[in-house]
């Protein structure tokens, strides 16, 4: 298929309807409203369901309902939605219902700004709602990626009977890019028929199929916790994706990056290589979860003296970078958290400051 | 090699439109491109700008804080983006609504009577075209074949509007003075 030229938000609902999705539950919020708007125009041109909530809340668990149900169902919305909608979340979580959640995340904390930031990597990555759970993250930094990554996280939700997130930001939503939707990426809805509230699971069966997230009797509620962390293991397995750049060269340092930021980071570095100073650079696709082995070994390369994690927060997934370096190598961030992209000679700017910092 | 250019004015204008038609002229050529808008509270009568980033290679920052090319369709944007043009780019302006210079030695300067063209083509409507055909003819960016595809591809369903438009861009083309 041509590639065509398509917002970011546009596409986004786009590829959902085509990963086979027809059901939308939303409430509109900038940076992510075009998202909404084109399919109320698209969902009834293939018999799909779009709905507006009179909240976020209300979406979330229209959500909740219509997965428990057995439908492919998503919904998107920006930050302070998805603040609102992280109690249901929780739910589907603790319920194991699959469902397609999209973050373009905006400027926090509170109501913030509408600009492009990255300040939610916790709230995806390490919480959100309450209780033992995770998320499946994927970060794209192209209209492209991210229409792939919508793509392919419906059956991954099926797959791990588990919500999925798509982490984005306000450039993401707001640019047009050329795109295409990839046929191999087409999927059909799962049978859910031995769990979901559609009836009982066979013809045979004597108990009807019950989805809850509240665990009473015994040692229940412990069973699903084991079976929720079985999953998240499998997860870091199977799911990890992940990018790189400049990687092969004897590099000084190391940038550890993802999305919008991880652009303005690749144009510094080609600056930089202008210069002679090589930086390579990391950028995981999957931030849960996280490529703990390859940034490990990316940072413990012997040239590698320092490694910087670039962000659009306040040092958000500088803990993750931490946490994997393990001490070996010095880490530091970089992050402007105010709704503006850096230029990318602000990116080298701090690249020679770090480097300087940190002589052989 | 990659270009980037900056069009700039008031909300109304079609200033996203004229990035637009850009971006989707780079699509058919097969170049890597992406536009990027002003976004933010703004309304009506409010500034508007984009910036469209052309490559051969995936873009990197599509964010471009000092353009090589800006266009210029009002004199507020003419006041706060002519500083920021790199050395030895360029700028078009609108002089209907632009009476001043950039006062920059350092890079080119063309000028278009855009109001005025679309005025007498019928409708202040098509100033955003008419500023156009004058963007390819001073930057030398894309044929005017090629712009006149995108146009007939994009006003397909609006047959009525496919001829003015078509008249705008060879006018602006040709009326495109440098200053």
């Amino acid at each position: 298929m041509a590639k065509v030229l398509m917002k970011g938000n546009e596409a986004i609902g786009e590829a959902a309807i085509r990963a086979g999705c027809l059901n939308y539950f939303g409430y509109p919020i900038t940076p992510q409203s075009e998202i909404a708007e084109y399919l109320s125009r698209r969902m009834p041109e293939v018999n799909g369901m779009f709905l507006q909530a009179e909240s976020e809340v209300a979406a979330s668990y229209m959500i909740f309902g219509a997965s428990a149900a057995g439908e492919r169902v998503f919904t998107t919305s920006s930050s302070p939605g998805i603040s609102l909608m992280s109690e249901a979340i929780s739910y589907c979580a603790a319920a194991q219902c699959p469902a397609v959640f999209v973050n373009i995340m905006r400027g926090g904390p509170g109501l913030g700004g509408i600009l492009p930031s990255q300040g939610d990597y916790f709230q995806a990555t390490k919480g959100g709602g309450h209780g033992d759970y995770h998320l499946l993250v994927m970060a794209p930094n192209s209209v492209q990626e991210a229409v792939e990554m919508v793509m392919k996280a419906f059956p991954l939700a099926e797959k791990y009977r588990n919500p999925v997130i798509i982490l984005g930001d306000g450039l993401i939503g707001q640019m047009m890019e050329p795109v295409e939707f990839p046929d191999h990426l087409v999927s059909t809805p799962s049978d859910k028929s031995s769990w979901a509230t559609s009836g009982m699971a066979t013809r045979k069966s004597t108990q009807r199929n019950l989805v809850r997230s509240l665990f009473l009797v015994g040692n229940s509620l412990e069973d699903n916790n084991r079976c929720l962390k079985a999953k998240y293991d499998q997860m870091k397995k199977e799911e990890i994706q992940c990018a790189d750049y400049n990687i092969d060269t004897d590099y000084e340092a190391l940038i550890v990056s993802y999305g919008t930021m991880s652009r303005v980071c690749r144009t510094a570095i080609d600056i930089l290589k202008k210069e002679g100073i090589e930086v390579g650079m990391i950028r995981p696709q999957t931030l849960f979860p996280y490529p703990d082995a390859i940034v490990q070994k990316a940072a413990w390369k012997p040239s590698c003296r320092v490694v910087t994690s670039m962000e659009l927060s306040m040092g958000q997934m500088v803990e993750d970078v931490e946490r994997v370096v393990q001490g070996r190598r010095p880490v530091t961030w970089f992050g402007i958290a105010g709704g503006i992209v850096p230029a990318p000679e602000e990116i080298v700017d701090e690249m020679k400051r770090v480097l300087h910092a940190h002589q052989s | 090699m990659q270009m980037d250019m900056m069009f700039t004015g008031f909300g109304g204008q079609g200033i996203l439109m004229m990035g637009k038609i850009i971006a989707l002229a780079a699509l058919k050529e097969g170049k890597e491109v992406a536009w990027v808008p002003s976004y933010g509270p703004e309304m009506r009568g409010g500034t508007a700008y984009c910036t469209v980033v052309i490559g051969d290679e995936p873009i990197g920052s599509p964010i471009i804080q000092n353009p090589m090319n800006l266009v210029a369709m009002n004199q507020p944007s003419m006041e706060k983006f002519s500083q920021l043009v790199k050395p030895g780019g360029m700028i078009l302006k609108n002089s209907s609504l632009v009476p001043v210079s950039s006062h920059r030695t350092d890079l080119t300067e063309y000028e278009i009577a855009a109001n005025e063209i679309a005025n007498d083509l019928g409708t202040v409507k098509v100033t955003n075209v008419v500023a156009l055909g004058a963007f390819i003819e001073c930057s030398g960016i894309f044929s005017l074949d090629l712009i006149r595809d995108i146009l007939n591809q994009e006003l397909s369903k609006k047959p009525a509007l496919l001829d003015i438009n078509l008249q705008a861009i060879e006018r602006g083309k040709s009326a495109c003075v440098s200053i």
